[in-house]
Parts: structure tokens; C-alpha cells; sequence
């Protein structure tokens, strides 16, 4: 039999291997993809179009429509996702309505994204006729964002203190005047970390895209800036498939040759994107804050 | 005289009660805006789901405990093969699994960074949990095909794509979601429980496990149905590994699919309108129902929760 | 600890509590009054139960009494800021016109009627835009009207001398007596006529204390100032009249002086005498 300290000491290193363990296993993924991957990424795969049967292909649209998604997607999400974080943080009273609208914002929180793009296939690509088209892939992405982004932006405007709003009440300003003013900027540092996390979040998504932005790309001329033409990289209703969605249609479809080794070389560039995101929110969230409170 | 002016600029509109107002009404809409879209997606994938049992006639019955998939054959009695329980085995099994091996591993590193480590591993920790959950799906998805796949065929036989691998998959993929959450389960937990738990010469395992642990079971438990939630969605990864045959699996290495799995091929390979496509859509409103039932089970334990340390 | 006992002891058996309220004669100007005032929140037991003060123009009023005595929330309904589940009952005359009505402008009422609280909460803005701040929500100024405001508030509030040379700095480099300063300046921007202090020094230090007393007392010749203050010397320093609060009542409204040496009712001089609270 074991004594409760033999237990204790056994019990515990038990969770110091667990935790090892973990780490070893994101040491593996990590690793294991940036050393398939990096080898794989030089200018031209970078720079060039992708192929449909041959081997050789980049990435350069994908690339591009996975930012340009991105931002389109961040420009319909942030309003919608501030306006709803200001009146539950600064207005919403505690009444059966309220708490209907939050339990809608958790279920569209856990709604499996594959639905989510189902139902923007359904609605925006059939109904509303956009077609496969960045503009219904930004649309189910701001369906995807668009709860993280309001409890985020909730939060950040919780954290500032009541008495910068009693401030404003007892000089007989509105609280809305009183949130944009003071409110808003003193809570900008902790927002745009957020934003910048959920963005890193949204960079990644596919599910919610293959159905909504479709999973192919027209041949784009740089130099067409024409919104309506089908071959202008700004047009947002052409279809646009996004690195994500390349990486997991390359692989199931195997049409390309060299399907393994544009996957690794795009996981790669994915990856790395993502992490400058998460890095970027924190670097620029301490920048702001510091800036703010370091008075002007 | 006097009074009656004062009352008169007393009850004139300001320009701020103005932008008050135009604040709460602008702030408001944003917010229902939100919850009607939520309404829309129930209403149009729940809808378009009944389809089947309306339109086409389908029984209900036969359709989730059916385990024939092959909507483009009938059988000799002319009714169409739309068995969906290999799908819903498939899904329950592997989502279960999976959580059953993350829930031990997500556990014991939330025990590491909030009761054993010091403040330096638990930072290293945090620091894993947070890049592991940034890892796209689909990237997973690559991982699970070109190392996991290889290593099931390699080890145990078969093909690799199949039920194990899929698991492997999801176990990763959830690992962070358990983790974080059971981190703030665990801080949750009062201090004065461990304190008062030493002062009686509890030794810290002691204290984990007779204190800490069980007064955090309720959010543990949450942390657990968030994986299983974020599993039983989870699409493009599980369809890359898991072999996507519409049976019901023999063992752990055969082939199988999913109610993703089964909807990421199918929805484009279907004409819409067509029977082929609508029992995709009723495979989309299981999907869907199965995340309400999820919500609903982390509301009763958050409820359950409440209750007892209001006690 | 024995006198203690027997004041609680006498109000547990006190049916009509004993209370004292001063009449202001017809001769004295009244700012605000309050008629039946009664404060709950949420439904529950009233925090303030019918309270009848006048307030004198061009005085400063302290109120007294221990935590949870109902002085601040009486203060904080005086102007409206009163939160969400706060139900008010009775009235609150400025100058003569019932503000605890629907149809009143709570953000017109908050501009004459100005608040500063206990902690120091200037806006994270320059000195100069914390003043102007409210100023341009509400109208259009050009740039002098502005700067002739700021300096002026400023002054009023003994601040000017200290900070006329870095107005563009953040208000939140200010030492803490300055900051309090600086609110009450910004409320003074505005133009009030009555100015509530909710123990605008009990997060000071002694020489900012001072400071904002001071303050105080040059301000009354323009303004009326109901100042709720745990502080018994600050009461008795700086202001003319003094109410007494204790659970939700008002024990003894009188002129200040009377209140500290000749207090009409027992309970007052208890507390007056710290024997407790």
C-alpha cells in the first residue's frame, strides 16, 4: 500500500507528465508543419496562380481572396457586433427579451459552421442569387464572427470603470454621447486585441466558405480595378476560394499532382499567418494601453 | 410666472435626451439584427430540413434508424434508401470517444497550470493552449491525412481512414477547448477551499482531488459539452480522415462517416429540390437540433451549478 | 460600549421616532426642497422614507450620518442620477418645480444641477477638453468662448494658477486634489446653480482637503452646495446648515452650529459625540 504522501507525489508527477505531454504534442504539430511547409514556400508560390491538373501552382488568389474575405467580412461584422455589445453592456435592462436575444447570440456561438455556411448557401448564394461570391462568403463569416466578436468588445467595455460614466451622467451628457467619447476610446486597446484575435479565428475558416464563396477562382487580372467585372480582384461577387478552403479541396479532390506538397507549403503560410495575428493582438494591445495611460 | 418658464425649459427635449434615445434605438437594432439572423438560420434549416417527412414522404422512423445510405437506390418496396443512422453512430461515436480521450489530458493540464505549476509553466501552458487552438481545422485536417492516416495504416492495418483517426483528430482539436474552459472552472474555486484543506494537512493532491475537483465538477462538465458541441460540428477534418463510408462501423479501424462528413461531399454533388438533397438538408437539421441540445445541457449544469454553491 | 447598547435599544421601542426639522422662513430662498421623499430599490425596504428638507440658496448644507443612513442616495436623487431600479416617490421642488416627473429633462436637470463624487473621475482626456467636453456635446462654441470658459471655471475652482500652462496635458497626470478640482470645475462650465459634493474629500489627502474646502466656501457666494461628507469637522468647518440621517430618516435638519453645540434630539448628539456610526 502507498502511503498518502507516495500518492500525493505519484498523482502529481502524473500531471506534470500530462502536461509534457501536451506541450510535446503542439511542439509535433507545430513543427511538423512549418518543416514540410517552409521548403515549400519561395516568391513564386507565393506570387503565381494556382493549377487545376498540373503540378507547380501557388497561391497568390487565394492569398488574396482569404484578406480581401477577411476584410470585407470585419467591415459587416465590427458595427453589428459593437452596436449589440454597447446596448447589452450600457443599456440592455434585465427583462425575458434581453435574455432571449443573449441565448441567441450562444446558440449562433455553437452553431456548427458547416450550418452556418448551409444556410448562407441556401439564402444568400440561391435565394438572394449572389451566387458563389465573396460577398455571401464575407456574409456567413460575419454569421461565424459575429458572437465571439460581440462578447469580446462586451467585455472590453465592462472593464472600464462606472465612474467614468457617472462622470458623464452628472454633467448631463447621454450615455450614448458619454460611451462613443469616453467609453469607446479608453476600451480601444482591449477591442482591437479582439478584433485582431477574431480575425486570426476567421482566417482559418472553411467550412462556413465552401459552400458560400465556392472553391474556385477565376483567372484575375491585378490591373482590372473595375468592381463589375468578373476577372477584377475587387469584384465581391466572383466566386473566391480562400487558402483554407484550397488546402482541404486540393487534398480531397486530388486533381493536382503535387496536391501534398501545395497543402504543406499553404498550411505553412496559413499557420504562420495566424500566429501573426495572435502575436499582432498582443503586441498592439500593449502599445495602445501604454500610449493611453501614459498621458498626452 | 417664473416657474412656469423653468418648467417649460425643464420638459424641452435636450439635444442630448435626443442622442440618447437615437443611441439606445441604433445600439438595439444591431442587437436584434443578431437574433433575427439566429431566428432566419433556425427557421430556413429546420424548415428546409422537414422537407424530407413532408415532401417526400419519408418516415421519420425509418430514416434515423434506417442504416441503408443510398439515396439514389429504393428498395424492392420502392422506398429510397435513406437510412441515416450510420451517420449518427458515426457522429455520436467519434465525438464521444474523442471527448473521453481529451477530457483526461484537458484536465490534468488545467490541474498543471492552476494548482501544481509555478507562474512560469503556467504561462508556457497558456501559451500552448492558445496557438494550439489557433490551428485552423483544416489544417488538422492535412496533419490527421498525412501523418495520422500513414501511422493507423502503418500500426494496426487497413486503410488508416477511418473511425481511430478521426478520433485522433478531434481529440487534439477539442483538447484546447476543455482545457481553457476547466482552467476557469478551476479558478472559480474559492481560495479559502484549498487553504482551509492544508490547514488540516491535506497534502495537495488531497486537496485537488477531495476539494478542488469535485467543487468544480459543474464547470468541468460545461467544458467537457463544449468539446463534445465543437466536435459533433467540426466538418472538414473529420471528413479528411475518417473514410466517409455510410455504414455502421465494424471497429475502430473501418471506414465511416459523419453527419458533416456525409453534408461536405454531398450538398454540392445534389440538384436542389431533388430527394437526394433534401435528406442532406434533414442531416444539416440534426446537426443543427444536436447544438441546441448541447446549449441546453450546459444551461442545466450552469443552473445546477448555481444552486448548489447558493447552498 | 454601554451607550451603545441603549441607542439601539431606545430605537428598537421608539414607535414615532423623534425628529427635528427646521423651518426656513418665507424670507429665506429656497434652491431645492424635497416633499415625502421616499427611495427604494428594487421593491425592497425604503432606503429614504418621507423626507421633507429645504435647502437654502447660497448655503452649504452637510449631510450627516453613519453608511447606509440614506444621506447619499437622498444626495444622488437630487439630480436624477439615481440608477435603473431606483423608484422614487414624492417631490423634489427646484425652485418650486417638480423634477421627479416623466416629463422633465433628466440631462437639462444634471447640467443645473452639478455632482461630484467621492473618487476623483475626470475623463481620460486633456485638462482642457475635460471641461470643454460637455460644453460642445451640447452646443456650438467658437474657440474663445471656450477658452474664456475654461479659464474662468478654472479660477473658480483655484486651479487656473496651477495648471493654465499645460492644458493640452492628460487630466489623469494631476495629483488627486487637483483632479477633484478639476471635476468640480467642469461642472461649474456648465453654469449649475446648485452643486452636490458626495464627500468629494474622503479620497483625498489632509492638504487637498483643505484645498477643496476651501474651494467650497469661495464658491457659495454663486452657488448652493449640499456636500454629504462622513467627516464631522469638515461639516462643522465649512458649511451653515447640517442634516442628520440615520436609517433612512432624518433626525435633526438645523443650522450648523446648533447641531454641533445644542442638538435637539438625543440620537444627534450621540453621533455628533462619536458614540457611534
Amino acid at each position: 500500500m502507498f502511503n498518502s504522501k507516495q500518492i500525493n507525489k505519484l498523482a502529481i508527477s502524473f500531471i506534470y507528465a500530462i502536461a509534457i505531454i501536451v506541450a510535446l504534442i503542439l511542439l509535433f504539430l507545430v513543427s511538423n508543419i512549418l518543416i514540410n511547409g517552409i521548403p515549400e514556400i519561395s516568391w513564386k508560390f507565393i506570387a503565381s496562380p494556382s493549377k487545376t491538373f498540373e503540378a507547380g501552382g501557388g497561391i497568390s488568389v487565394q492569398l488574396f481572396n482569404t484578406i480581401y474575405l477577411l476584410i470585407l467580412s470585419m467591415i459587416i461584422s465590427i458595427p453589428i457586433a459593437l452596436g449589440a455589445a454597447i446596448y447589452l453592456n450600457e443599456y440592455a435592462p434585465k427583462n425575458d427579451f434581453i435574455s432571449v436575444l443573449k441565448t441567441a447570440i450562444e446558440v449562433l456561438s455553437s452553431l456548427p459552421s458547416i450550418v452556418v455556411g448551409l444556410f448562407g448557401f441556401m439564402f444568400f448564394v440561391l435565394k438572394f442569387n449572389f451566387g458563389f461570391s465573396i460577398l455571401s462568403g464575407s456574409i456567413a463569416l460575419t454569421f461565424f464572427n459575429l458572437p465571439l466578436l460581440t462578447r469580446s468588445i462586451e467585455n472590453s467595455l465592462a472593464a472600464i470603470p462606472n465612474l467614468q460614466r457617472e462622470a458623464g451622467a452628472a454633467l448631463g451628457i447621454s450615455r450614448f454621447e458619454t460611451v462613443i467619447h469616453v467609453i469607446l476610446p479608453a476600451a480601444l486597446p482591449s477591442i482591437i486585441t479582439g478584433i485582431v484575435l477574431a480575425s486570426g479565428r476567421v482566417l482559418g475558416e472553411a467550412a462556413a466558405l465552401i459552400f458560400t464563396a465556392g472553391q474556385s477562382s477565376p483567372n484575375l487580372d491585378w490591373l482590372n480595378l473595375n468592381p463589375f467585372s468578373p476577372h477584377s480582384p475587387i469584384n465581391p461577387m466572383r466566386p473566391a476560394e480562400t487558402l483554407a478552403v484550397h488546402i482541404w479541396k486540393i487534398n480531397s479532390e486530388a486533381t493536382i499532382p503535387d496536391a501534398t506538397k501545395i497543402s504543406a507549403g499553404s498550411s505553412a503560410v496559413l499557420l504562420i499567418l495566424v500566429f501573426i495575428f495572435n502575436f499582432l493582438a498582443r503586441y498592439l494591445g500593449n502599445k495602445i494601453y501604454k500610449k493611453m495611460t501614459a498621458g498626452k | 410666472m417664473e416657474q412656469n418658464e423653468l418648467f417649460k425649459q425643464l420638459t424641452k427635449k435636450s439635444v442630448a435626451s435626443k442622442k440618447d434615445i437615437f443611441g439606445k434605438y441604433l445600439s438595439l437594432s444591431a442587437l436584434i439584427l443578431i437574433g433575427i439572423t439566429v431566428v432566419a438560420i433556425l427557421f430556413f434549416v429546420i424548415s428546409r430540413g422537414l422537407t424530407t417527412f413532408t415532401l417526400d414522404k419519408i418516415n421519420p422512423f425509418r430514416f434515423l434508424f434506417g442504416t441503408d445510405w443510398q439515396p439514389n437506390n429504393v428498395d424492392k418496396n420502392n422506398n429510397p434508401l435513406v437510412g441515416a443512422l450510420p451517420m449518427i453512430f458515426g457522429s455520436f461515436v467519434i465525438t464521444l470517444l474523442s471527448a473521453l480521450v481529451a477530457a483526461p489530458f484537458a484536465i490534468g493540464t488545467a490541474i498543471f497550470m492552476t494548482e501544481v505549476s509555478n507562474q512560469r509553466g503556467a504561462k508556457i501552458m497558456q501559451s500552448v493552449i492558445e496557438l494550439l487552438v489557433g490551428i485552423p481545422s483544416v489544417v488538422y485536417g492535412f496533419i490527421g491525412l498525412t501523418v495520422i492516416v500513414p501511422f493507423v495504416r502503418n500500426t494496426f492495418g487497413g486503410s488508416g481512414f477511418g473511425i481511430l483517426s478521426g478520433i485522433i483528430v478531434l481529440f487534439v482539436m477539442i483538447l484546447p477547448t476543455i482545457t481553457s474552459m476547466s482552467i476557469d472552472a478551476l479558478n472559480n474555486v474559492p481560495k479559502i477551499y484549498r487553504e482551509s484543506a492544508y490547514s488540516i494537512g491535506a497534502t495537495p493532491w488531497q486537496t485537488i482531488y477531495k476539494v478542488v475537483l469535485r467543487s468544480a465538477i459543474p464547470g468541468i462538465l460545461t467544458a467537457i459539452v463544449f468539446g463534445l458541441s465543437r466536435a459533433f460540428g467540426e466538418a472538414l477534418a473529420v471528413q479528411m480522415v475518417v473514410g466517409n463510408s455510410p455504414v455502421i462501423p465494424q471497429n475502430a479501424l473501418s471506414p465511416a462517416a459523419t453527419l458533416t462528413s456525409v453534408l461536405t461531399q454531398g450538398i454540392g454533388n445534389t440538384t436542389e429540390g431533388s430527394l437526394q438533397n433534401d435528406v442532406l438538408w434533414s442531416l444539416a437539421m440534426i446537426l443543427l437540433l444536436m447544438s441546441l441540445v448541447f446549449n441546453l445541457i450546459i444551461r442545466k449544469i450552469g443552473k445546477k451549478g448555481e444552486m448548489k454553491n447558493n447552498v | 460600549m454601554v451607550s451603545r447598547n441603549k441607542i439601539v435599544e431606545s430605537i428598537k421601542n421608539e414607535v414615532e421616532i423623534e425628529k427635528y426639522v427646521i423651518n426656513l422662513s418665507s424670507k429665506h430662498q429656497r434652491a431645492i426642497e424635497t416633499k415625502d421623499l421616499t427611495i427604494s430599490y428594487n421593491g425592497k425596504k425604503n432606503a429614504l422614507n418621507k423626507t421633507n428638507l429645504a435647502f437654502e440658496t447660497n448655503k452649504i448644507t452637510s449631510l450627516i450620518g453613519a453608511s447606509g443612513s440614506g444621506k447619499s442616495t437622498f444626495l444622488r436623487s437630487l439630480n436624477l442620477i439615481h440608477g435603473e431600479n431606483t423608484l422614487i416617490g414624492g417631490q423634489i421642488l427646484y425652485h418650486g418645480v417638480n423634477i421627479n416627473d416623466p416629463s422633465i429633462d433628466k440631462f437639462e436637470v444634471r447640467r443645473r444641477i452639478g455632482m461630484v463624487f467621492q473618487r476623483p473621475n475626470p475623463f481620460a482626456k486633456s485638462i482642457y477638453n475635460n471641461i470643454t467636453f460637455a460644453l460642445t456635446q451640447r452646443a456650438k462654441y467658437t474657440k474663445n468662448q471656450l477658452d474664456e470658459i475654461v479659464e474662468s471655471s478654472l479660477k473658480q475652482a483655484a486651479l487656473w494658477d496651477q495648471v493654465k500652462d499645460e492644458l493640452n496635458k492628460s487630466a489623469l497626470s494631476l495629483s488627486g486634489g487637483q483632479q477633484q478640482r478639476l471635476v468640480i470645475a467642469r461642472a461649474l462650465a456648465l453654469k449649475p446653480d446648485i452643486l452636490l459634493l458626495d464627500e468629494p474629500a474622503s479620497a483625498l489627502d489632509p492638504k487637498s482637503t483643505m484645498q477643496v474646502e476651501e474651494t467650497m466656501v469661495n464658491l457659495k457666494k454663486d452657488y448652493t452646495i449640499i456636500v454629504v461628507t462622513h467627516n464631522m469637522q469638515q461639516a462643522a468647518r465649512v458649511s451653515d446648515y447640517t442634516a442628520f440621517f440615520h436609517m433612512g430618516n432624518v433626525i435633526e435638519y438645523d443650522l450648523t452650529r446648533k447641531i454641533f453645540t445644542r442638538p435637539k434630539v438625543k440620537l444627534t448628539s450621540d453621533y455628533v459625540a462619536g458614540n457611534f456610526g
